[in-house]
């Protein structure tokens, strides 16, 4: 099955015709993402590559084109108003790739969408892919193939390390998850962890956190009640320094909170693998489903 | 961001929120006409750095007299505190605030911070003010009170009531808090903070409300609105490399150990610091060049890391998605033919291209280590300078 996009995903590109959009919207047409439609105000009218319509509002796009995942592309300043757009569309997932949005407009935002059936995936985070299926997304398709393995992550990089190490072992992934490294995220651990659990496809879940916040912690409680495949885990920073930011606006330990070390132990009481090196992510999943 | 006390006291007062009197000084004379300006006879003097503790450190002390005021700035100004918050090295003090002496009958604690479990603002407030909160939450956690605001209404007038009575407030005192709260709550959401704390926050003999410290610490992401916030930043409180470093839009964060390292985005950055260590090292920075690492910002990574005289070898870490490594590889000799790098280098490119990429490395006729795996290129790091 694979969770959240697949080959029935109609994507609508929101700032299709921005260097980032137009890049990665031609990228994930090339892995057999069917892209439906491009959105850039004041554009609309016009044919992105000659063969993808661009619109001037999220709504017309979904009115036209049957669109029901849209990806952002636009600058940290225009990218709450663009997944406030999507959402009045009635589009049902948001991938939402910008860095940079202030903390406290995502708050707005999260709350805002608490109130619309539509799933906000990111912000800062490089998007959803089902292998062989759809991407949507910046990620390098061809680290992915698809398997049974579901992957949820904080990071960019780190995921497509993980990944890789899991398709060399002869694996392949399922579903493939980045939620994004901000403090305020519209898909979680647990959210995530929730379609897995009651996806056929997937046999095992690796979760990726990094320093910051405790949604390691909290996923570490939901799993050990509720989620009965195995979990391999892996938690970036456990050499970072207290008090700094690390990279990520979300990935900085505050008042003596959010250490890697807590997380680890959460994680471990709830009886998850936890790996100490991120070099052995692959090798364990092998392991734990005995391949 | 973070900016020092006098400066958030500024802000909190454009707010309404009631702060102590007082003007910050750069000199002893300029402290001294602070303080006859002010007039009175009891004053603080309060050393501007950005850490924690430094009343304990002996970086707040009482004067009687505006050419006390003077003399202790003196003292102060050009002097290196220690608390425990700034590590042995201390920081060095180039500004004091001098105050208005305060009658305090009783030391409270107010912050606001978000909450991202719950992604909501939440208001803490404590009876137990001067002491750290993170120490209160661990020994008595009862005496913190918390007020989530629903981010659609904003915090209402009855929540700050509530948290007025429950710090056992009373009479005008009451309606005092209530301003100073709303002011505190305005000031964070419209400056986009991602911290605010007033420990201790004051109750005076005449029932005034004030805030007798002030932190605040505000969203990167959204100095780009606050321009006069921006402007605060005090470069002197940062390492000079990490300044360095922003300059060129690198993330760079400097660390005790020796390895180098620099590497495309920030997990994965994390994620080699702590390999480095399991096999054995330690890290000397967290260095993100970004998703692209191009020639200029690989190149400018090894000047940052090379101007650290702790490190004794370098690893580069780069996973090419959709940047092809093949580039990276180029960017990263044409770098190294530009910057003089003279400790041991091993290199580790994975993803799209790889294999050419190790090709042109080892073809390079420059001395590169190079590795397949990220143990491997922890191993080889380490090993080069055991």
């Amino acid at each position: 099955m694979s969770i959240i996009v697949d080959e029935h995903s109609r994507v609508v590109v929101q700032g299709i015709t921005g260097k980032e959009g137009s890049f990665h919207a031609q990228q994930m047409m090339d892995y057999g993402t069917n892209v439906v439609a491009g959105v850039t105000p004041g554009k609309g009218g016009q044919k992105f590559n000659d063969t993808v319509p661009v619109f001037n509002t999220v709504e017309e796009a979904v009115k036209e084109t049957g669109a029901n995942v849209s990806v952002i592309f636009v600058p940290p300043a225009f990218a709450p108003d663009a997944i406030y757009e999507a959402a009045d569309a009635g589009v049902e997932t948001i991938v939402c790739i910008t860095e940079g949005i202030p903390a406290l407009d995502m708050l707005n935002v999260y709350n805002h969408l608490q109130h619309t059936d539509s799933r906000l995936i990111g912000p800062n985070c490089p998007g959803v892919i089902s292998p062989g299926k759809c991407k949507v997304g910046i990620m390098p398709g061809f680290i992915h193939r698809e398997g049974t393995v579901g992957v949820i992550s904080r990071s960019g990089t780190l995921t497509y390390e993980a990944v890789d190490q899991i398709t060399r072992l002869g694996m392949g992934q399922s579903t493939c998850i980045g939620i994004g490294g901000d403090p305020i995220i519209g898909t979680r651990f647990i959210d995530a962890l929730k379609l897995f659990k009651d996806d056929d496809q997937t046999e095992a879940v690796v979760l990726i956190g990094e320093i910051g916040g405790t949604a390691e912690e909290e996923a570490a409680a939901w799993i050990k009640e509720n989620f009965n495949k195995p979990v391999v885990a892996f938690i970036a920073g456990q050499t970072a320094p207290p008090g700094k930011r690390m990279g990520h606006a979300g990935a900085i330990i505050t008042g003596g909170k959010g250490t890697a070390a807590e997380k680890m132990k959460a994680l471990r009481e709830a009886g998850i693998t936890v790996v100490e090196s991120p070099a052995v992510i692959g090798q364990t999943v092998k392991d734990v489903l005995g391949k | 961001m973070n900016i020092h006390e006098y400066q958030a006291k500024d802000i909190l007062r454009k707010y309404g929120v009631a702060v102590p009197r007082g003007k910050v000084a750069f000199t002893p004379e300029e402290a001294e006409a602070a303080a006859k300006e002010l007039g009175g006879n009891v004053f603080v003097v309060k050393a501007q750095i950005h850490a924690g503790g430094r009343g304990k450190a002996g970086g707040v002390k009482l004067a009687k007299s505006p050419e006390e005021v003077k003399e202790i700035a003196a003292k102060m100004i050009g002097s290196k505190l220690v608390t425990h918050q700034t590590g042995p090295q201390g920081k060095e003090v180039r500004r004091v605030l001098v105050e208005e002496g305060v009658d305090i009958v009783r030391e409270l604690y107010l912050g606001i911070v978000l909450d991202r479990s719950k992604s909501q603002l939440v208001i803490m407030a404590s009876t137990e003010g001067g002491v750290e909160i993170e120490k209160v939450a661990a020994e008595n956690p009862d005496a913190i009170f918390k007020e989530y605001v629903a981010p659609d209404i904003g915090l209402q007038p009855f929540q700050a009531r509530r948290i007025a009575f429950r710090l056992g407030l009373e009479g005008a005192q009451v309606k005092n808090a209530v301003k100073f709260i709303i002011g505190l709550y305005r000031a964070f959401v419209e400056s986009d903070a991602s911290l605010a704390e007033i420990n201790p926050l004051v109750v005076t003999g005449s029932g005034e409300v004030l805030a007798l410290d002030a932190k605040m610490n505000f969203d990167d992401n959204a100095l780009y609105r606050h321009p006069d916030i921006a402007e605060m930043r005090d470069l002197h409180e940062e390492d000079p490399l990490e300044v360095e470093a922003s300059k060129y839009h690198l993330n760079y964060i400097k660390l005790d150990g020796n390895v180098g390292c620099m590497v495309n985005g920030a997990g994965l950055a994390m994620a080699t610091m702590d390999i480095i260590k399991l096999a054995g090292g330690m890290p000397a920075n967290f260095l993100d060049v970004g998703g692209g690492a191009s020639v200029e910002t690989v190149r400018n990574g090894f000047k940052i890391i090379l101007s650290d005289p702790n490190v004794k070898a370098i690893l580069v870490n780069i996973f090419g998605g959709i940047v092809r490594c093949d580039r990276v590889a180029k960017g990263i000799i044409e770098a190294a033919q530009t910057v003089d790098i003279n400790v041991p280098l091993v290199i580790r490119l994975a993803g799209t291209n790889a294999e050419e990429a190790a090709e042109l490395l080892k073809n390079s006729g420059m001395n590169f280590e190079v590795a397949s795996t990220l143990e491997e290129a922890a191993r080889k790091v380490v090993s080069l300078i055991q």
